[in-house]
């Protein structure tokens, strides 16, 4: 008998995409950066130091297959073949199982130089919200890091909370931010922001004493943005300040951060969760030209 | 002379009635909403249970998150005194005692009259409470009862790396995926919490001989990767563990009167 298959609300799309506008075939350089986190991988795919094509998906429960599977993904977006490859870094958590690789660097150098190459080298404070890491960086107007910070061991103000709680609440999370701003009586306070199993407890009290799913929604938005901002606030912010990561794409919780920051963030077309394999391509276009690339 | 303990936890609210040093009653209700109610309830539980009636209680005492709720009592004690003079009351040679409950964990260090000297407290991460044992076990897919008796079967170890009560439910699945047995899965688990519960002990030194108490002492599995864990031969754990604070607070109303 077929059996249902649970609906997965915090699925979230994956995506790769192509910049038509490139010929790799004109390229002297082709890098490629691989960032395996612990809940997406992408690989990003540079020419010359252009952004060529990139995937982005769901990392699976083996690393070596999820950074595969990410460039397989970028890869079916172009012609081009693996083979041609000059470089590749790997980087995220799962860096040191990138078997492709030819080397590994960590996610906070790769997301200082990649948040300069997409918001431009005006970024002196980037703010990675991922899947289980929040980092707060500092760095130069070269994309290098002077400083950083980030929270340990806690899924509390991550992504995967967020994935926890829609779930919970039967919201696709890509809904999530925009409902949490749906509800027109008086806000709860934020539930715990200590941490999501507790959290969770609290919500669904709520939900016992009728609150709606995008009241419980915004008190749950309220917890990360606190969170977060514990973690921001003990490095020095510094204009201009970006966010990277998947979890910058949930007004939710960014509408509800930045005016406890008091700085307005940057803003960019680009998908935030490629910065990090970004960054990687790029350190492996740098070292290629300066002839330090992989032996032939 | 007769006393009663009534301890109002966050989940449940547990009543002791005690007679000249002996426990002749007790009750234990869900908190819920209305902690006055369950109270009240829990009290005439007891009361039923001790067959006496409620006028015979000379005095109360009261300890618990919700211990403001206990209107009725004559005395209110912390968590930490409670749970010393309880864990003192079952075992007088007690030194270190640990009270590891669904959402919280403490543990004390305590002197011959059962009275508190140092102490430490975990309650802002569900990795060290039982709740975390109870996530796992809807990840593996088996009741909170089969846990422990399903790690005590395995001689494997595997590491963990999760502290994060979330992420470890992340890495059993990735575990399960991987065609982990569940047995093993499960020791891990506990070998994980355990060494969080023990990083807690540790902070105020472990002296033997070592008490538990709380509803973790009904899982056989916690407890053997505790011994592991701590190193020592035997953890002290009495009949009805989640009733240790209540005993505590009976044990006071008695020397108060």
């Amino acid at each position: 008998m077929a059996q249902e298959k649970k609906r997965e609300f915090w699925r979230w799309p994956e995506t790769n995409w192509k910049n038509t506008n490139i010929n790799w075939q004109d390229a002297q350089f082709i890098t490629v950066g691989i960032d395996v986190g612990s809940i997406s991988s992408q690989a990003v795919i540079m020419a010359d130091g252009r952004i060529f094509a990139y995937g982005n998906m769901r990392t699976g429960y083996d690393s070596p297959n999820s950074a595969r599977d990410a460039l397989k993904f970028a890869l079916e977006a172009t012609d081009l073949p693996e083979e041609r490859m000059d470089y590749c870094i790997g980087t995220g958590y799962g860096r040191v199982n990138v078997p492709m690789a030819d080397r590994a660097l960590t996610e906070i150098a790769c997301l200082a130089r990649g948040a300069n190459f997409i918001y431009g080298p005006e970024v002196r404070t980037v703010l990675d919200v991922g899947g289980q890491d929040i980092k707060a960086i500092q760095c130069d107007e070269s994309g290098k890091v002077t400083n950083f910070l980030m929270n340990d061991k806690c899924a509390a103000g991550t992504g995967r909370g967020m994935e926890v709680f829609a779930d919970l609440l039967g919201l696709s999370i890509n809904e999530v931010g925009d409902k949490s701003f749906a509800y027109q009586g008086e806000e709860p306070e934020a539930v715990s922001n200590i941490c999501v199993v507790y959290a969770k407890s609290e919500a669904t009290n709520l939900m016992r004493n009728g609150r709606p799913p995008e009241a419980v929604l915004a008190a749950y938005c309220k917890a990360m943005a606190e969170r977060i901002y514990a973690l921001v606030e003990r490095v020095e912010v510094k204009p201009e300040f970006a966010v990277t990561g998947g979890v910058a794409k949930n007004r939710g919780v960014m509408d509800r951060l930045m005016p406890m920051i008091g700085l307005e963030r940057m803003k960019t077309d680009w998908d935030t969760q490629i910065v990090g394999a970004v960054g990687a391509a790029l350190i492996g276009y740098a070292l290629c030209q300066k002839g330090k690339g992989r032996k032939k | 002379m007769i006393t009663a303990g009534i301890d109002c936890g966050a989940k449940n609210t547990k009543t002791i009635i005690m007679k000249d040093g002996e426990i002749i009653g007790k009750g234990q209700v869900l908190t819920g909403i209305d902690q006055k109610k369950a109270v009240e309830d829990c009290l005439a539980k007891a009361v039923e249970f001790a067959g006496i009636l409620r006028d015979d209680i000379e005095r109360i005492c009261a300890t618990g998150s919700g211990k403001k709720a206990v209107e009725m009592a004559d005395d209110a004690i912390d968590d930490i005194k409670a749970m010393s003079k309880g864990a003192n009351f079952f075992f007088p040679n007690a030194r270190t005692v640990a009270d590891v409950g669904a959402e919280e964990a403490r543990a004390a260090k305590i002197d011959q009259k059962g009275n508190p000297v140092d102490f430490a407290i975990n309650e802002k991460c569900a990795a060290g409470a039982g709740v975390f044992i109870e996530a796992m076990a809807r990840a593996l897919d088996v009741t909170i009862e089969e846990m422990g008796p399903l790690c005590l079967q395995s001689d494997k170890k595997i590491p963990m790396n999760a502290q994060c009560a979330i992420f470890a439910e992340s890495e059993v699945v990735g575990l399960i995926h991987a065609k982990t047995d569940k047995k093993d899965i499960s020791k891990a688990i506990h070998d994980s919490m355990a060494s969080r519960t023990v990083s807690m002990i540790r902070r105020i030194g472990i002296n033997r001989d070592v008490v538990m108490i709380g509803g973790l002492g009904y899982n056989p599995g916690f407890i053997a990767a505790m011994l592991r864990e701590l190193k020592i031969e035997k953890i002290y754990v009495p009949d009805a563990p989640e009733f240790g604070a209540a005993v505590g607070a009976a044990v006071v109303a008695a020397e108060n009167t």
